[in-house]
């Protein structure tokens, strides 16, 4: 490689395309993140229990097995709950996941002044949130529905296809639990990350928010007498959500339709405030 | 490269002069009434600017509106009336089409501190379109070129001042852009870092592959590495000037301080074509064409007149600038 050019010369080769630049972010953001040794045993950890979901759907189906060691046939069912289970442990794993690596994705840009030289160049702001969001959702995709549906396939090769035909709505509901999970819990963080520019505090923001709102919540309802709190507790509301998701039949405070429409709102709230700070230079008027 | 540039509206322009220049290359920036307001502020009021040269320098003081100017073109910031083009592109519809082929570094801290410079540099690059193994190839070349190989692999949050500043150079560079935009590019540097800097924007200017906009309130600067500057004040064009017209026009500028001079030395030097001017024993005179100062020697040695002092007064790019803010 001729590294030691000491005069300018000029570029004529080819160039990229342009709608793939945003990878470009994306492949930067992962390799940075996955320089913490901390955030990498995490990232592994996520893994424990779908692998012990995964043992129990292979017990679940080795009656032989569970007979030798006194368990009754039936005693691990591998239902809609099993996988509401799934998603709930995968969820909270997602969220102590975004919390570790989500602040630190916008806020060294915009704490140096880096946003210019993104924006001075062919690249736009759409595609700098979808390089920098892609780095969050890929990572809690690989932790959440990914593996999810590896054992609903694992489940269904085992017990057949009547038993996947009648239950086909469970990789759907995982699907979909997980990707409203992992777009509210990406905004969220960047668009922290965007406001406070501060990798720490954002990080505590999150959990803030996250907590905070939760018990903010709680004390309306039990001082105004209502259950308008719950649509401060996110994690309120996406348990609704998903027990609608999975059909577990537990009774809400609020409809499952407001829930839904609440965090569509929370995601355009956070959406909105990211798109206003993501811009090469402020303009105060 | 023609430096012909049209300031304020084009009435009274003979139609000589228009079809001279619609022959002319492609201006490099086009201003047509360019206006842009933040909130109920006018920052730039109605440019109008047809710029051609191969180093223009942005002049005028803080507040004037050069940044302003330079985040338009490159469009970071949305006109409120008028238009402006650069190498014919409009900066409101095709700024991808700009942006591809500017490299620009910008006045403030603009890194990203826990990556080495090289992986930072080779970022840019790719995302300016270079394919992955070429950026990292031209980032290397950059970052030597700029005068930091040795310190490449640094995380640029250790840089001091005057690296950060050669770094953001060597990202404004890597992907071989046309135009390059330098912002206030020697800001808080000490002068041996100051004249590094100043003599690499030369090296490039010479080097004619890529053209520069140089925005400064040091007029050093300008002088030094421009070859047109626009002078701004409070959002308006205050001045225009060819520093290379400047200069060659200013050598022909001469001032003498005289003793023994009468009439007949001064109708012997206007017989030469001189125009001059004569204030007790002062001379002004502009030099005619193939006149030299070995004329005026021999002329005053012929008439016995003592030249006590001899001396090209230039009209310097500070006393441009300092009529043009007092107009």
């Amino acid at each position: 490689m001729a590294v030691y050019r000491r005069s300018y010369r000029p570029y004529a080769g080819a160039l990229t395309p342009a709608w793939s630049r945003w990878f470009i972010l994306f492949r930067y953001s992962r390799r940075d993140l996955f320089r913490s040794k901390f955030l990498t045993a995490l990232f592994v950890a996520c893994f424990f229990y779908p692998v012990v979901c995964l043992l129990m759907i292979y017990l679940a189906h080795s009656v032989s097995f569970l007979q030798e060691i006194g368990l009754p046939g039936g005693f691990i069912s591998i239902d809609n709950k099993f996988f509401f289970h799934f998603m709930s442990v995968q969820g909270v794993f997602a969220f102590l996941l975004t919390a570790f690596a989500g602040p630190g994705l916008i806020s060294p840009d915009l704490a140096n002044g880096a946003l210019p030289l993104y924006f001075c160049r062919p690249f736009s702001r759409a595609e700098y949130v979808l390089g920098k969001s892609s780095v969050l959702a890929i990572l809690l995709s690989q932790i959440t529905w990914v593996p999810g549906l590896i054992l609903f396939v694992m489940q269904a090769g085992m017990a057949g296809a009547s038993w996947t035909w009648a239950n086909l709505w469970i990789a759907g509901s995982l699907l979909l639990s997980s990707v409203i999970w992992i777009a509210i819990l990406s905004l969220l963080a960047m668009a922290l990350s965007a406001w406070v520019k501060w990798r720490i505090v954002a990080g505590a923001l999150l959990l803030g928010v996250m907590f905070f709102g939760a018990g903010f919540g709680q004390a309306i309802n039990a001082v105004l007498r209502t259950f308008s709190g719950n649509f401060l507790n996110l994690a309120y509301l996406m348990g609704t959500v998903w027990n609608a998701l999975f059909q577990v039949d537990v009774d809400h405070a609020i409809p499952v339709a407001q829930a839904w429409i609440a965090l569509l709102a929370y995601c355009a709230i956070c959406l909105g405030l990211l798109i206003r700070k993501v811009r090469a230079y402020e303009v105060i008027r | 490269m023609s430096t012909t540039t049209q300031l304020g509206a084009a009435a009274g322009v003979s139609e000589a002069t228009l079809a001279a220049a619609s022959t002319l290359p492609l201006p490099l920036i086009d201003l047509q009434g360019l206006s842009v307001r933040f909130g109920d502020r006018d920052i730039l009021c109605g440019l109008t600017a047809s710029l051609r040269g191969n180093s223009i320098g942005l002049l005028g003081p803080n507040g004037a509106g050069k940044s302003t100017l330079i985040n338009t073109l490159l469009g970071f910031y949305k006109s409120a009336a008028g238009s402006a083009r650069v190498f014919g592109y409009n900066v409101g519809t095709e700024v991808a089409k700009i942006r591809g082929l500017v490299g620009y570094m910008p006045e403030n801290d603009a890194f990203i501190s826990k990556m080495s410079a090289v992986s930072f540099v080779q970022m840019m690059g790719e995302l300016s379109g270079l394919p992955a193994d070429m950026a990292l190839e031209r980032a290397h070349e950059a970052l030597f070129y700029v005068g930091l190989a040795e310190a490449r692999y640094r995380q640029l949050g250790t840089y001091s001042l005057g690296m950060k500043q050669l770094a953001k150079l060597a990202q404004a560079i890597v992907h071989g852009p046309k135009l390059l935009i330098l912002d206030e590019p020697t800001n808080g540097l000490d002068p041996s870092a100051r004249q590094r800097m100043i003599r690499m924007i030369r090296d490039i200017r010479d080097g004619k592959e890529m053209r520069i906009v140089l925005c400064s309130h040091l007029l050093r600067d300008v002088e030094d590495t421009c070859d047109e500057v626009l002078i701004l004040k409070q959002g308006r064009i205050a001045h225009y000037s060819n520093l290379d017209e400047e200069r060659r026009a200013n050598k022909r500028f001469l001032e003498l301080e005289t003793y023994g001079a009468n009439g007949d030395f001064t109708e012997a030097i206007e017989k030469l074509g001189c125009e001059c001017a004569v204030t007790a024993n002062r001379m002004k005179m502009i030099l005619a064409d193939g006149v030299e100062t070995r004329d005026i020697f021999k002329l005053a040695a012929e008439r016995q007149v003592r030249i006590r002092r001899m001396n090209f007064r230039r009209d310097t790019l500070e006393d441009i600038f300092l009529k043009a803010m007092e107009s």
